[in-house]
């Protein structure tokens, strides 16, 4: 009885933004004591209806209902009365506050204006054993690891008496076993009593994770299943609308002439430390080189030896048979280096520019963007409308700024912008992050074609699946070298593992 | 074809959505709380704020010499304005707009006082003086940023006192008689006053600077937007990583900006000797116009047209309250407060939207300003 009274009803919402419907007519129900997914695209309208839901936009049409009573959520606060808590995607939470001064922040149990903190431990521990959320209240959020950082924004909206939680991707942030931990989490909040709704793009997480699925494809619902009764095929055809394939052929390939070569790279880091120790490399005409290490093990470094960013200690550097060890961002820009970096944000746009600014951020002092010092902005247009054509880049236009896309459509415009530079060399660091199947596909469709045209490429991620789909040839860095190399042909998982841990004698 | 009907209609929803913008109506909305503030205070102090302000205003047209002289209290709060704003599109905090008029007085008084030239060259040269060293010393903020990574709102400001004491003494050791609080003054074939307009301006103290100022506005503009350095300028404020990236040097391009900052101000420094008063002062105080400057550019929004509106504004204000004190007896220290009560409104747009709500109807505004597609 109890599974089937319903916590949440949202029925016939809309909210438009200008240029764009981010939610058409959306009607959604959780029941008591599920695990809803909300499945879709990057753009396709679930945050805005969670932030619906959470009272940070107000609805243009459509109805809620929190447990069966029609309610207008007027904010945050609103949403907390109601019992709604939510744990967004990039946490909110002070970093050099402790655990449990972080949970009480807002509702602080207090004395005379003075905070108990000896009661907020008590509380938060006995909270974190109640729902088995391990914390150490006293810590420092500085010093714990993002695991334990997303179990203190749950226990935050649980200690808000929260019954109604929204995850926004919860998993984007998590190692492989931080994830386990966390659906482990889900499972036993559910079994509690509490109603879960779990915004993602992750088939995988929806199939082992949710009881039902609402699919949102430009900002309509397209279909609400059991999750028992459906798989990842057909979910994944009606979140993109249309077979998409997971998986695709392989052979080998005849390559061209060495494009690009790296000797002995040294870098040396700031405290003294070798993060490159004689990283030699080669890429041809037409082929992928894939970097395969665990995060940290001198990856960003041998990006910005290559691209100029950081200068090196040791070594050369050449590119189609020209020297550019040491050159500048910009000379090896101009010596045909393409970068799509690893933080689109950070480097890859300047968010407040417009798109067609963005699209010449690499070549703006060039004819026929740059007329004697003056910009002409009619060409930046053309090019703009050019590439997010070509690219499918979804916006409500060319002069948008770049802030207000989704982040799909960002790495699109991205790598729309790196391509048309037509470089001999393209540097491809994570680049389908953060991004949703439709937007994957299309990104690692945008890399295969550039290979074929004879482009060369370096790829690094940390993906497995993503470095066996696309490289040609894998190459194993651990502390600041090359260790070995494996066959995407020949999927070795033990003797990958072992290379990535720094056995060479693998 | 659109009926001339419908492109009538058209245009007018543009013009009613500039005015209606949030943008543009939370600084005319914190301008009335502003004066608001100041006659709550005059009623606080026994003092009739209707004939006071009446007084104010009225004291800028009263006669040709107080257009005159408005103007010429408008003029350096644009170069100043001009100065704080073009250093916060490239993401640096210019406090130190008044050291640099300053010293842009100092570049001026030097080739004014030093050299004797035919005045073609004379007047030209003393204005560029004044607004290399004043480039100059916002330069070296910019440098000790880029290089050693200094904080421009800190040495900005020490470089203010440093240029207050630095003038004096150069004022005081070559520049002038012994004994004297001033510097000698300037010769005539450096001035940049305008003789003929201030005959028919009952003598108000016009200068050619004014019209400097009003191409500064527009050289603002152009620069920053249409420009492949101020495409470089306003990447690098805005995200200096993806600048960086991009292949630009950071280091150098915020030098530039702020040479080009405390150019204006300089600039706006050099017309105060050269257009107004034809010497320069040993003081203890510097004149107050570069942190009127920030004042300035935060109410203009950064942008060239609105630093005009506001420099006019602010120097309307403090000009008039010579006439509200001498007339309604209010001191003139309650502008200041009307000023600084504007200043205070305008950080705190959350009050002033509260104001404003019950005066706007419903409508669908973007919750995220940067949805605005627009190029300024």
């Amino acid at each position: 009885m109890e599974q089937n009274a319903t916590a949440v009803e949202l029925s016939g919402i809309t909210k438009r933004f200008p240029g764009i419907v981010a939610n058409d007519g959306i009607s959604f129900k959780l029941r008591k004591g599920e695990i809803h997914a909300l499945l879709g695209e990057n753009g396709a309208g679930k945050s805005t209806l969670m932030n619906i839901l959470f009272g940070l936009y107000q609805p243009d049409e459509g109805e809620i209902r929190v447990n069966g009573m029609p309610t207008v959520i007027d904010g945050p606060s609103k949403a907390i009365e109601l019992g709604i808590g939510m744990v967004h995607q990039h946490f909110k939470l002070v970093q050099p506050f402790t655990v449990a001064e972080n949970i009480v922040l807002g509702s602080e149990p207090s004395k005379g204006g003075v905070i108990n903190l000896k009661q907020a431990n008590e509380k938060v521990k006995r909270l974190s054993e109640q729902y088995r959320l391990q914390v150490d209240p006293n810590m420092r959020i500085e010093d714990i690891t993002v695991g334990m950082q997303q179990r203190v924004e749950i226990l935050k909206t649980l200690y808000r008496g929260a019954d109604i939680l929204i995850f926004d991707e919860p998993t984007a942030v998590l190692t492989v076993q931080e994830i386990e931990e966390l659906l482990e989490i889900l499972r036993s909040l559910a079994a509690e009593g509490k109603s879960i709704i779990i915004i993602t793009h992750k088939l995988k997480e929806v199939m082992a994770l949710s009881n039902s699925v609402t699919v949102i494809r430009r900002g309509k619902v397209v279909g609400t299943v059991e999750t028992k009764s459906t798989n990842e095929r057909a979910l994944a055809e009606l979140m993109v609308g249309r077979s998409v394939s997971l998986q695709t052929e392989k052979s080998r390939r005849e390559v061209g002439k060495v494009i690009f070569a790296a000797k002995d790279l040294q870098m040396k880091s700031n405290q003294n430390k070798l993060v490159l120790n004689g990283v030699s490399l080669e890429i041809r005409a037409g082929e992928i080189l894939g970097i395969a290490g665990v995060d940290g093990n001198g990856q960003s470094e041998l990006v910005q030896a290559i691209t100029g960013m950081v200068k090196l200690s040791g070594g050369q550097v050449s590119i189609n048979g020209k020297d550019i060890t040491n050159q500048s961002p910009r000379q090896t820009g101009l010596a045909g280096i393409s970068h799509i970096p690893e933080d689109r944000h950070k480097h890859g746009l300047v968010l407040d520019f417009t798109l067609s600014e963005n699209v010449v951020l690499g070549n703006y002092f060039q004819k026929p963007f740059n007329n004697g010092g003056f910009l002409k902005y009619e060409e930046m247009d053309k090019l703009a409308h050019k590439l997010t054509t070509e690219f499918d880049v979804r916006s409500s236009g060319i002069h948008t700024h770049a802030r207000s896309l989704s982040g799909g459509n960002q790495q699109k415009a991205i790598i729309a912008r790196e391509l048309w530079r037509n470089p001999s060399l393209l540097i491809a660091v994570q680049p389908t992050r953060g991004l949703d199947i439709g937007a994957i596909e299309y990104v690692q469709q945008r890399l295969r074609q550039a290979r074929d045209e004879g482009k060369a490429i370096l790829l690094i991620s940390f993906e497995l699946d993503e470095l066996f789909e696309l490289s040609d040839r894998i190459a194993v860095m651990y502390e600041g070298r090359i260790v070995g190399e494996v066959d995407p042909l020949n999927r070795d998982n033990q003797r990958l593992g072992m290379l990535m841990a720094g056995d060479t004698n693998a | 074809m659109e009926s001339p009907e419908k492109q009538y209609n058209k245009a007018l929803g543009k013009g009613i959505k500039i005015f209606t913008k949030s943008s543009s109506l939370v600084p005319i909305v914190a301008i009335i709380l502003g004066l608001i503030t100041g006659a709550l205070v005059m009623l606080a102090g026994g003092y009739n704020p209707l004939v006071a302000y009446g007084a104010l205003f009225g004291k800028l047209i009263e006669s040709p010499y107080d257009i005159g002289e408005t103007i010429r209290a408008i003029t350096p709060l644009i170069f100043t304005g001009l100065s704080v704003a073009f250093a916060f599109r490239t993401g640096l905090f210019n406090i130190g707009a008044e050291g640099q008029f300053v010293m842009g007085m100092l570049g001026a008084t030097l080739i004014g006082v030093k050299l004797d030239l035919p005045w073609f060259i004379h007047a030209p040269l003393a204005m560029v003086g004044g607004a290399v060293l004043g480039g100059i010393w916002a330069g070296i903020v910019g440098y000790l940023k880029a290089k050693r990574g200094v904080n421009e709102v800190i040495s900005s400001i020490m470089m203010n006192w440093i240029g207050l004491y630095f003038a004096n003494y150069v004022i005081g050791t070559w520049l002038s008689e012994k004994g004297q609080q001033k510097s000698n003054e300037v010769h005539e074939s450096a001035s940049w006053s305008i003789g003929w307009l201030s005959e028919m301006m009952d003598h108000a103290r016009m200068h050619g600077g004014t019209i400097v100022a009003l191409i500064c506005v527009f050289l603002f503009y152009i620069l920053l937007w249409k420009t492949k350095q101020g495409y470089e300028l306003r990447a690098v404020g805005l995200n200096p990583d993806a600048a960086h990236y991009a292949g630009m040097n950071v280091g150098r391009t915020v030098v530039k900006s702020m040479f080009i900052a405390g150019a204006f101000a300089g600039l706006g420094g050099a017309f105060e000797v050269l257009g107004v008063f034809g010497y320069q002062t040993i003081s203890s105080a510097s004149p107050g116009y570069g942190f009127d400057g920030i004042a300035v550019s935060l109410l203009g929004g950064n942008t060239p047209v609105g630093i005009l509106l506001a420099a006019i504004l602010f120097g309307g204000l403090t000009y008039g309250s010579g006439g509200m004190s001498f007339e309604a007896d209010v001191p003139t220290e309650v502008v200041r407060i009307v000023i600084g009560a504007i200043i205070f409104f305008i950080a705190s747009h959350g009050i002033v939207r509260m104001v404003m709500k019950p005066f706007s109807f419903r409508r669908n505004k973007p919750t995220d300003g940067s949805k605005e597609a627009s190029r300024t």
